[in-house]
C-alpha cells in the first residue's frame, strides 16, 4: 500500500529561502549535532592513538606516530589489567546471565505468589547509584571478612549488579513471544521439554544474546562498585583511571581504538547475520 | 493555532491533472476529477491502485509530483494539512490514545482557538449515538464506537470534505453494514462532501452517489452505482464490480438499435450503444441476469435472442440464491445466479439446460482488454 | 551503566496494539521459586544484606582503630549533613543540568533516528550505540583533549564571549572550561546520553505515524502536534531516559574527578569514594551513601507521579 512508503509528509516542499530550509530541517541539523557530541570523543580517542605525546600526559597533540600501535603492551600493568577485566567479563556474563534467564523465565512463564515484590526487588539495584551499592558491598566484605578483597569479590559484584539487566532484557523478549506458538508446538505433539528446546529457547535466544552483550560491556567497563571492592587487584577500567593521574600513554588509546573497532565489527556482523537469518 | 482557508465558489472538488511518482512508480497517474459539493463520493479499487494516495495528497500529507487540487476557487496546493478544509478519518481511526472521547473530539476545535467547546462536542456525541461517552479512553471503546469518534473528532470542524480512508475495515461484517447505513445518515444530515476510499465494491455500491473505479493510478470508470455495474465500460470494471460472464465473438451486423455478434455456439444481441467500434469484442452479461430453464420446460417458452444450449456443471446453494455452472455445447463456461423463490426445482450437475437472456442486459467490451482483469484483487496489483 | 534494551516496569509503548496476553498458566507450584531461586538469594546476600549492613554501619560509632559498636546514634547524618551539604547540593544540580541537557539533545536525535532517517536508521542505531562498548573513562579524557585551554572549543566560546556570560553565572572560570562546573556537566551529559536516546527511541520508533498526521489534519501546526501528541505518546521514553540518566548522574564522581577541581566541583560521590576509601570513616560514607540512595529513590518517585505515566495508557 502506497501508506508504506510515506513517511510524514515534511521536507518535500520546494525550498524557498535558506532561513526557510533552516525551519524545515532544524531537528534534522540538531539530531546530526546531537551524533557529532556523541561520536567526537572516539574520534579523538583514535587520532591520540597515533600520537607521540610531549610529556606524560596524553592529551595534546605533539607528533605522528605509530609506536603505540606496534607495541601496545610495552605499559607495565596495562595488558595484564585488560587480562583481568576480560576473565571477570566472561565469567560473571555466563554466571548472571545464567541465573538471569530461569529467573526471567520465572517471572513471565508463571504466576505465583510474590511476582509483585520480586519485580520490584530486581528493579531496585537499577535504581540505586553505583556508589551506594559499591561501597555497601566493601561494608558487607569489611564486616563479615569471608572473603579477602579481590578477583572473587569483584566477580560476586558484578555478578550482582548485572542480574537485574539480564532479566530485564530477557523478559523484554520473552514477554513479547506468542504463547500461542508454544500451544501450538504441545497441539503438534511437543511435550513440555521438547516445546521448550524446540520452541521456547530458540525464540528466546536473540533476547537471551542480548543480554549476554550487554552484561559482559557493563562488566567490562565498570568503574566505580569495581574501584570499591578490588582490594589490591586492578582491572583495565581502574588501569585507565590510575593513569590519569600519574600519566596516560598512548597505549591506552590504543586499546580504546581497538574496542571501538570491535565493538563496531560486532555490531555489523549481528546486522549481517541477522539479515542473512531472515532472507532464509 | 492555525485556521483553515476559507472557500468561495460552488465548494466542488477539482482534482486537475494529478500525478504522483515514487520514483519509477506511478501511484497516481493523471487524474481529473470534480466531485460536487454535497455528494458522498467513493474511490473504488484494489491494494495498491493509488486510491489512498490520492486521498493523501487531498489532505495534504502527500504533494503531488505535478497537478492542482481545489476546492471551489481555493487552490490547496502547497497547503498544510492544518490550513486544508479538509479532515480525515483515519485507517484504524488514529484515536489520540492519551486523550478520553471528549479531547479527542475537542481537539481540533481547540487548535483553532475555540474556547467553549463542550456544547459542540456534546452536539456531536450525540450525532454519532456517544452521548455520555465524553471521558472514556479510547481503548475502552468497541470498535464501531471508536469509528463514531472519528467521525465525530472529523465532523465537528465542519470541513468542507470530509475523507474517509477505508473507515469500516476495521469492523465486522455485520457492524460494517450497519456503519455503512449511519454514515449514509450522518452524510444526508450534515450534507458535507464525503470522498470515501475503499477496496470493498458492496461497500462503496452501498453508501455513495458516485463512485471512481480505480485502477494503476488511474480512474477505470466514473458513474452512479448503477450505471458502472450495468454498464462496465473495461474489464477490469466488469470483473472488480460483481461478476460478469465474458464470451468473445465477432461483430456480424451492427443494424438499428441492435448490434449482432457471433461467438462459439450461436450468434448474440447486444444494445448497439453499449458496444466499442471495434469488430473482436466480449460480450459481457451478468451472472443474475441469467434465466435457466431445462430442455423441457424451454420448448414451451417463446424463444429469447440470446439463448445457447448447456448442461449443468456444478451448483452452489449460497442461500437467497443458487449459483450454477454451466457448459455450452460449443465448450464456453459460464456462471448464473438463480433466485431461490420457491418455483423452480433445483437442477442437479449433469442436467440439460437452456440459458438464455435480454439482450438489453448485454454489453460489449474492446477484446484487447484482458478478460482477466481485476478477477483477483491481489493480482491486479501486479 | 545501564541496559539499552531494558524497558522499565509499568511503562507501555503508545500507539500499539495491546502485546500478547500474559501466558502464565500453573504448571507446578514449585518450579517459579526453584527457577527464581538461585537470582534472588544472589540478590538477597549481595544487594538486599549490604544495604541493611550499610544502614547499620551508619547507625555505628567509634574509628577504625578502636573497632565500630552500633549504637542507633543519628549523630552520624547530622555530622555528614551538616559537614557536605553542599556537594550534595551540587550533585543534584549538575545530574539535574545533564538531565535537562540530554533531553535537549536526545529528543532531535532519537526523532531523527525515528521519522526522518529512513534507510540510515540502522546505521544510526549503530552509531549510537557503538561509543557504548568502548571504555568510557578513556572516552570521558577525551573529553580533556576537547574542552583543552588552547583548543578550538575554547577559543571559539571565548571569541564569542560566551566563556565571559558562562563564567558571570558560575558556570566557568577565567576563560577556561576545563576544571570547571561546566565541564563536569558535560561529561556527565555526555556520558548517560546514549541511556535517553534508546529509551526515546524505542518510544518514538512505535509512535504510529498516523497520529501525527491526524493532528495536523486537525489543525495542529507541526510544533503543536509535537506538544499534544508526539510529547505526550513520547512521555514513557522520556521517564525512563531521565530516570537512567539522573540516578547514575547523582552518585557519579569520575567527571568531577577527571573534568572538574577538586574540591571546588566536588560531588556527593567523592565523597563517599574518599570517605569509605581514603578517610576510612565508614559511619559517615554509610551515612551519607544510605542518603543518598534515600534521596535519589525520594525524588524518583516523586517525579513519576507528577510525570503522570500512570495516566498513559
Amino acid at each position: 500500500m502506497t501508506l508504506l512508503q510515506a513517511r510524514p509528509a515534511t521536507g518535500a516542499r520546494p525550498r524557498r529561502s535558506p532561513v526557510g530550509w533552516l525551519r524545515e530541517h532544524i531537528v534534522l541539523i540538531a539530531g546530526l549535532a546531537a551524533l557529532a557530541y556523541l561520536l567526537i570523543p572516539n574520534v579523538v580517542v583514535v587520532v591520540l592513538s597515533f600520537n607521540r605525546p610531549a610529556g606524560r600526559f596524553n592529551y595534546s597533540w605533539n607528533e605522528f606516530s605509530v609506536g603505540a600501535w606496534t607495541d601496545p603492551c610495552a605499559v607495565a600493568g596495562m595488558c595484564e589489567s585488560l587480562g583481568i577485566s576480560l576473565r571477570i567479563a566472561v565469567l560473571s556474563t555466563l554466571a548472571a546471565v545464567a541465573l538471569g534467564t530461569l529467573a526471567a523465565f520465572a517471572l513471565t512463564r508463571h504466576r505465583f505468589r510474590g511476582r509483585g515484590g520480586t519485580n520490584v526487588l530486581i528493579f531496585f539495584p537499577m535504581a540505586t547509584p553505583e556508589v551506594v551499592m559499591g561501597s555497601s558491598l566493601l561494608a558487607l566484605f569489611v564486616n563479615a571478612a569471608i572473603v579477602p578483597l579481590g578477583f572473587w569479590t569483584i566477580l560476586i559484584a558484578h555478578i550482582m549488579f548485572l542480574l537485574s539487566y539480564v532479566i530485564v532484557t530477557v523478559k523484554a523478549r520473552l514477554a513479547v513471544l506468542d504463547p500461542r506458538l508454544e500451544e501450538a508446538a504441545m497441539d503438534l505433539y511437543a511435550d513440555e521439554r521438547t516445546t521448550f528446546w524446540r520452541v521456547t529457547f530458540p525464540l528466546a535466544l536473540p533476547g537471551i544474546v542480548a543480554a549476554g552483550l550487554l552484561a559482559f560491556a557493563l562488566s567490562f567497563d565498570d568503574f566505580i562498585i569495581t574501584n570499591f571492592n578490588a582490594g589490591s587487584e586492578v582491572t583495565f577500567p581502574m588501569f585507565v583511571w590510575g593513569a590519569a593521574q600519574r600519566g596516560m600513554p598512548p597505549q591506552v588509546n590504543v586499546i580504546g581504538t581497538m574496542m571501538f573497532i570491535a565493538a563496531l565489527a560486532a555490531v555489523l556482523i549481528g546486522q549481517f547475520a541477522g539479515r542473512r537469518r531472515r532472507m532464509r | 493555532m492555525s485556521d483553515p482557508i476559507s472557500v468561495a465558489g460552488d465548494g466542488a472538488l477539482r482534482l486537475v491533472s494529478l500525478y504522483k511518482r515514487f520514483g519509477p512508480v506511478a501511484a497516481v497517474d493523471g487524474i481529473e476529477l470534480t466531485i460536487p459539493a454535497g455528494s458522498f463520493f467513493a474511490l473504488l479499487g484494489p491494494s495498491g491502485c493509488g486510491k489512498t494516495t490520492t486521498l493523501r495528497m487531498i489532505a495534504g500529507l502527500e504533494e503531488p509530483t505535478s497537478g492542482r487540487i481545489l476546492i471551489g476557487d481555493a487552490d490547496l496546493s502547497g497547503l498544510k494539512p492544518y490550513r486544508r478544509p479538509v479532515n480525515t478519518v483515519f485507517q484504524n481511526y488514529a484515536l489520540f490514545p492519551h486523550l478520553d472521547v471528549f479531547q479527542n473530539v475537542a481537539f481540533g476545535l481547540r487548535r483553532r482557538g475555540v474556547r467553549d467547546v463542550a456544547g459542540q462536542v456534546e452536539q456531536m456525541l450525540s450525532m454519532v449515538e456517544l452521548s455520555g461517552y465524553g471521558e472514556r479512553r479510547p481503548a475502552q471503546l468497541s470498535g464501531g464506537q471508536q469509528q463514531r469518534v472519528a467521525v465525530a473528532r472529523a465532523l465537528i470542524n465542519n470541513p468542507s470534505v470530509l475523507l474517509l480512508d477505508e473507515p469500516l475495515g476495521a469492523l465486522d461484517l455485520k457492524l460494517r453494514r450497519q456503519m455503512q447505513l449511519e454514515l449514509k445518515r450522518i452524510q444526508a444530515d450534515v450534507g458535507t462532501t464525503f470522498v470515501h476510499v475503499t477496496h470493498d465494491q458492496e461497500e462503496a455500491m452501498t453508501m455513495a452517489d458516485t463512485v471512481a473505479v480505480m485502477n494503476h493510478g488511474r480512474i477505470e470508470q466514473l458513474g452512479s452505482p448503477v450505471e458502472l455495474y450495468e454498464r462496465p465500460r473495461t474489464t477490469f470494471v466488469a470483473n472488480f464490480l460483481g461478476q460478469s460472464n465474458l464470451i468473445d465473438g465477432t461483430v456480424e451486423s451492427r443494424d438499428g438499435d441492435l448490434a449482432i455478434v457471433a461467438v462459439p455456439g450461436g450468434r448474440l444481441a447486444v444494445p448497439v450503444d453499449r458496444m466499442p467500434d471495434t469488430n473482436e469484442v466480449h460480450v459481457g452479461v451478468r451472472p443474475e441476469k441469467l434465466n435457466l430453464v431445462t430442455a423441457e420446460q424451454a420448448s414451451g417458452v417463446p424463444a429469447r435472442p440470446n439463448r445457447l444450449a448447456a448442461i449443468v456443471t456444478d451448483s452452489r446453494f449460497i442461500g437467497v440464491s443458487t449459483e450454477y455452472a454451466v457448459r455450452t455445447e460449443a465448450g464456453l463456461e459460464l456462471t448464473a445466479f438463480v433466485q431461490n423463490a420457491g418455483q423452480q426445482r433445483p437442477m442437479a450437475p449433469g442436467a440439460k439446460v437452456e440459458v438464455s437472456w435480454d439482450p438489453a442486459h448485454t454489453f460489449a467490451l474492446d477484446v484487447r482488454q484482458s478478460a482477466e482483469a481485476g478477477l483477483d484483487p491481489a493480482g491486479a496489483e501486479l | 551503566m545501564s541496559a539499552p534494551t531494558a524497558e522499565p516496569p509499568g511503562l507501555v509503548h503508545p500507539g500499539l496494539p495491546a502485546p500478547p496476553p500474559p501466558p502464565p498458566r500453573p504448571r507446578s507450584r514449585r518450579l517459579p521459586y526453584l527457577l527464581l531461586l538461585p537470582a534472588l538469594a544472589w540478590l538477597a546476600i549481595f544487594f538486599v544484606v549490604p544495604t541493611i549492613t550499610l544502614f547499620s554501619t551508619s547507625l555505628q560509632t567509634g574509628s577504625i582503630y578502636e573497632g565500630y559498636t552500633l549504637t542507633f546514634s543519628f549523630s552520624n547524618y547530622l555530622d555528614a549533613w551538616s559537614r557536605f551539604w553542599p556537594q550534595m547540593l551540587r550533585s543534584l544540580v549538575y545530574a539535574g543540568a545533564a538531565t535537562v541537557l540530554a533531553v535537549l539533545i536526545a529528543y532531535p536525535l532519537a526523532y531523527t533516528m525515528a521519522f526522518k532517517a529512513g534507510r540510515w536508521r540502522n546505521v544510526l542505531l549503530i552509531l549510537v550505540i557503538a561509543p557504548f562498548f568502548t571504555s568510557f573513562l578513556i572516552r570521558t579524557l577525551a573529553w580533556k583533549t576537547i574542552l583543552a585551554d588552547n583548543g578550538i572549543v575554547v577559543e571559539v566560546l571565548n571569541a564569542l564571549r560566551i566563556t565571559d556570560v558562562l563564567s558571570s553565572i558560575g558556570l566557568t572560570t577565567d576563560d577556561r572550561i576545563l576544571a570547571t562546573p561546566l565541564a563536569v556537566i558535560t561529561g556527565l551529559t555526555y556520558n548517560f546520553l546514549p541511556f535517553m536516546i534508546l529509551p526515546l527511541y524505542a518510544t518514538l520508533e512505535r509512535l504510529d505515524v498516523r497520529l501525527i498526521e491526524a493532528a495536523g489534519d486537525l489543525y495542529a501546526s507541526p510544533f503543536a502536534a509535537f506538544r499534544k501528541v508526539t510529547l505526550p505518546l513520547s512521555m514513557p521514553g522520556l521517564v525512563a531516559g531521565t530516570l537512567l540518566t539522573f540516578i547514575p548522574a547523582c552518585g557519579d564522581y569520575i567527571n568531577a574527578q577527571l573534568l572538574g577541581s577538586m574540591p571546588a566541583t566536588a560531588m556527593i560521590g567523592n565523597v563517599i569514594d574518599a570517605q569509605f576509601l581514603r578517610v576510612l570513616a565508614y559511619p559517615t560514607a554509610a551515612a551519607l551513601s544510605f542518603t543518598l540512595m534515600v534521596g535519589v529513590v525520594a525524588i524518583v518517585s516523586m517525579y513519576v507521579r507528577r510525570a503522570g505515566t500512570e495516566r498513559l495508557l
